[in-house]
């Protein structure tokens, strides 16, 4: 590499930091007075894109025009933040954090379908800033005009934040509020204006970063997701809650991309290694490699603890075995009496159910909140069609070892994520689940790339669609009568233990960490179990088995039938699975009714439908005695 | 004989601030040393020190002979201390009776079972233990809805759960009503006289500690500036201006 191609990647990285930075800072400054994490900032920021692109196409493209839209469009979004806190939050910073979680994952499945109604699902592509089209010779390379004014924007923007956290009241209430948000509370601030405010800024700084985003990329619908990941690495590499560290982190990423781009095609040792594929995985590795090393991120601070911490887990009760025999003897008799179309739908949800039972493990009773969880299910589907269609494995082999493969990968994944806690161990889990679907993604010649794997089909016994009902009843059954056995053992209550108290775990000779990641190894399993059998009655696998979207469907599951129960969670798979079936097949949006009856269900049972039928069924028990 | 804990020069600074220096002194079995002085002097950071949760700076501290700094808390209780912490710590979740046999499944190495059911074994133990400190009544309720002081004496049986040789216990009587303070810690003292557990312990009620006590160290600042039988304490005169107000 040349000085100067070091130098324009440099330009390139910075110039891509910028957005990064502006988007990740509104989350930090959210997350830092909140204590939400704010799923729906991706789509804020999707929002910003496609909102400067319909006003500079009302408003002209003239620089007044462009400028006035961009500057619009970050108000407007600022507004939806707002309307967001006022109409679902507010009502919900009591809740468990996972609850507001949920509420997020609401918001983001409605804003992505007004955003499809509004401006269709074509990529729109935006105009050049009008002035600034030009290109600018530096060290003999051509940079747009407009690269090198977002790497100013970058550093003028922090700059702003800086002056607004420490010259200002709203400032010092904000700083005060990220060390200590009872204590801010106690002298008598008005939380709910602080927190309405402060949302209103961490949306228009997401809205800013989209808007300036339109010469240089097409608004499109996968941006909500994809950005919000980015603006997680950003987060924790940077340390939650810090403008500075995520100014620092936004271009250490944005520059560390620049060059597996600059770099290219790289033969070492006869191995040709694709940089330019690497873009996805490198800062995942960055923040992988931060959070080991420093646990708190660049300049993070540990956690101040909460004072009003949530209530404590009420203990686990085992499932009555007249509910589990029931339950069975009926779901042996569906094929018999019941016809095609619910046979698939349930082979679907024995899967789905595995699933999200091996998630509620890990977040519920090991105390684990995994945002990644697709990674072990994907892994799984995709070890079982690989084994089959690569390894040429007859199809029983390959549904056995398919779990084994996944475990293998929750093994390594699990090593570095046990180290953390809290919402830093989440983002990781995150991180490796991107990990593993861009190498999948990417990697053409061995996984298919985007297609996936076709003619992944089970043996001819197995053929029949009551067949394969029938096994994965037995397998995805099986799964789950482990992981509850596994809850009620000697080990199962070391991981609630170590939940409630690490400290105390700790000081009666519990080696927390090897529990846990015997705990993530197991799960990791069990979910590539479900990935597998869920491959095989598909006939084929394709990366969303690895996205974000599959994670986040299995945490609605969870949380949608209550994290505190054993039975919610299938509850919630079976309810979530059949919903969106029903409401795929009736309307395009699909996704916004899902969110809309998902916000419903947070707002009206805080505890999960599960949990929220138990406490109704407890008060007519009082009522009647 | 060699004392059950020996501590020699233990030092610790946090910033610029000399938290905890040169201290020194020693505990053995079947006595009762008490460990008092202002708030802030280091009371806690030195039992940090001792269970393994902080690293000292400098010094040693010995386990019957054995040097122990460095260890994690965890090897720590395998050695045979018990702790309880100024600020309970216990599993919510779980009933009284099922923490007592957390801490006995651990003693016994039995935790790794995956398929095996947990409370089935050591349920006579945990009722036993739980039965010394007072608590069988409420043996089958959770944890989390306990009061403060009820907590303070599951904690205790916790600890015991180890068959120690040396009980750590942080202000264990914080937050419990007076008549209850001076039970425990007789309970407590008798325990460690019969089963010859060295007891070192920090609190604040001082008839608590007089009474209770065979030996007292004062801390403060981070320094030792007396030892003694609790007679010799009490008519120490540095003593008297560290509590009572500067005289000199």
């Amino acid at each position: 590499m040349t000085f100067a191609s070091i130098i324009i990647q440099l330009l390139n990285g910075l110039a891509a930091a910028a957005s990064l930075f502006l988007v990740s800072a509104g989350l930090s400054l959210i997350f830092g007075v909140t204590r939400i994490v704010n799923f729906a900032h991706g789509s804020l920021y999707m929002l910003g894109l496609y909102g400067a692109y319909s006003l500079i196409q009302a408003l002209g493209r003239t620089p007044v025009g462009f400028w006035t839209s961009v500057v619009l469009a970050a108000l407007a979004v600022g507004l939806v933040g707002v309307l967001i806190e006022v109409l679902v939050l507010r009502r919900i910073y009591r809740a468990p954090e996972l609850f507001q979680l949920l509420a997020t994952f609401a918001v983001v499945l409605v804003i992505k379908d007004i955003a499809l109604f509004t401006w269709g699902a074509e990529d729109l592509v935006g105009p050049r800033a009008p002035g600034l089209s030009m290109a600018i010779e530096i060290l003999g390379r051509r940079i747009p005009a407009y690269d090198l004014l977002l790497i100013a924007i970058g550093p003028v923007v922090l700059l702003a934040m800086w002056l607004l956290l420490t010259r200002t009241r709203w400032g010092a209430l904000v700083r005060a509020a990220t060390q200590d948000r009872e204590m801010v509370g106690a002298l008598g601030v008005d939380q709910a204006k602080l927190f309405t405010s402060v949302f209103f800024v961490g949306s228009v700084l997401a809205g800013l970063g989209g808007a300036l985003q339109i010469p240089r990329e097409p608004a499109n619908l996968e941006l909500d997701l994809s950005v919000i990941a980015d603006a997680f690495v950003v987060t924790v590499v940077g340390g939650l809650g810090s403008i500075g560290g995520a100014f620092l982190a936004a271009v250490l990423i944005g520059v560390a991309k620049a060059f597996c781009i600059g770099v290219g095609t790289v033969n070492w040792f006869g191995a040709e290694i694709v940089f330019s594929k690497l873009t996805l995985v490198v800062e995942f590795l960055i923040m992988a490699i931060v959070l080991v090393v420093r646990p708190f991120g660049l300049l993070g601070k540990p956690q101040a603890a909460q004072r009003l911490a949530a209530d404590p887990a009420p203990p686990l009760t085992v499932p009555s075995w007249t509910f589990v025999l029931v339950g069975l003897v009926l779901l042996l008799a569906v094929p018999i009496a019941a016809d095609r179309y619910v046979t698939i739908l349930l082979t679907d949800i024995f899967c789905f159910a595995l699933f999200a039972i091996s998630l509620h493990f890990i977040m519920g009773p090991a105390g684990m909140v995994s945002f990644g969880h697709a990674a072990y299910f994907g892994l799984g589907a995709y070890a079982a069609g690989l084994l089959l269609k690569r390894g040429g494995l007859p199809m029983e082999a390959a549904l056995v070892l398919a779990p084994l493969v996944a475990g293998a990968f929750a093994v390594v994944y699990g090593w570095f994520c046990v180290r953390l806690s809290g919402v830093y161990l989440a983002m990781l889990t995150l991180a490796f689940a991107q990990i593993s679907w861009s190498i999948v993604f990417q990697w053409d010649s061995f996984t298919g790339g985007s297609n996936g794997v076709f003619g992944v089909w089970p043996s001819a016994w197995l053929a029949g669609k009551t067949a394969y009902y029938y096994l994965a009843l037995a397998f995805c059954g099986a799964g789950i009568a482990l992981l509850w056995r596994v809850l009620f053992s000697p080990f199962g209550f070391a991981l609630r233990a170590g939940r409630d108290s690490p400290l105390r775990a700790e000081a009666i000779g519990i080696d927390l960490r090897a529990y846990q990641w015997m705990a993530f190894v197991l799960v990791g399993a069990l979910a590539g179990l479900a990935g597998a059998v869920y491959a095989f009655s598909k006939g084929s696998i394709s990366p969303s088995a690895i996205s974000i979207a599959q994670s986040t469907d299995g945490l609605i599951m969870v949380l949608l039938g209550g994290v505190e129960t054993l039975t919610g969670p299938l509850a919630g798979a079976a309810i979530f699975t059949w919903l969106r079936d029903e409401v795929a097949r009736r309307t395009e949006f699909w996704r916004a009714v899902m969110g809309v009856v998902i916000l419903a269900i947070v707002l009206l049972f805080p505890q999960g439908l599960i949990g929220g039928l138990k406490a109704l069924t407890q008060r007519w028990r009082e009522a009647r005695a | 004989m060699t004392a059950v804990l020996q501590v020699e020069g233990l030092h610790k600074s946090f910033g610029g601030v000399q938290a905890v220096a040169d201290v020194s002194f020693a505990v053995d079995a079947g006595e009762l040393l008490a460990l008092i002085g202002p708030n802030g002097a280091g009371k806690s950071t030195c039992f940090n020190m001792l269970n393994g949760q902080l690293a000292p700076d400098g010094g040693i501290v010995r386990l019957e002979g054995r040097d122990i700094v460095g260890m994690r808390p965890r090897q720590i209780w395998r050695l045979g201390v018990g702790r309880t912490f100024q600020i309970t710590a216990t599993f919510a979740s779980l009933s009284v009776r099922e923490n007592v046999q957390m801490a006995l499944y651990s003693h016994a190495g039995r935790l790794r079972s995956l398929l095996g059911r947990f409370g089935t074994a050591f349920t006579a133990e945990a009722d036993a233990l739980l039965g010394q400190v007072g608590m069988l009544d409420q043996a089958g309720r959770p944890c989390g809805v306990l009061a403060y002081g009820d907590l303070k004496r599951v904690e205790l049986a916790m600890a015991l759960a180890n068959q120690p040789r040396l009980l750590l216990m942080d202000e264990p009587t914080a937050g419990m009503a007076p008549k209850e303070r001076v039970a425990l810690m007789e309970l407590a003292a008798s325990l460690a006289r019969a089963q010859r557990i060295a007891v070192l312990f920090t609190e604040h009620d001082m008839d608590v500690v007089f009474s209770q006590a065979d030996r007292i160290i004062v801390l403060d600042r981070g320094q030792l500036i007396a030892g003694g039988t609790p007679q010799e304490v009490r008519a120490n005169p540095d003593v008297r201006a560290v509590y009572l107000g500067g005289t000199h």
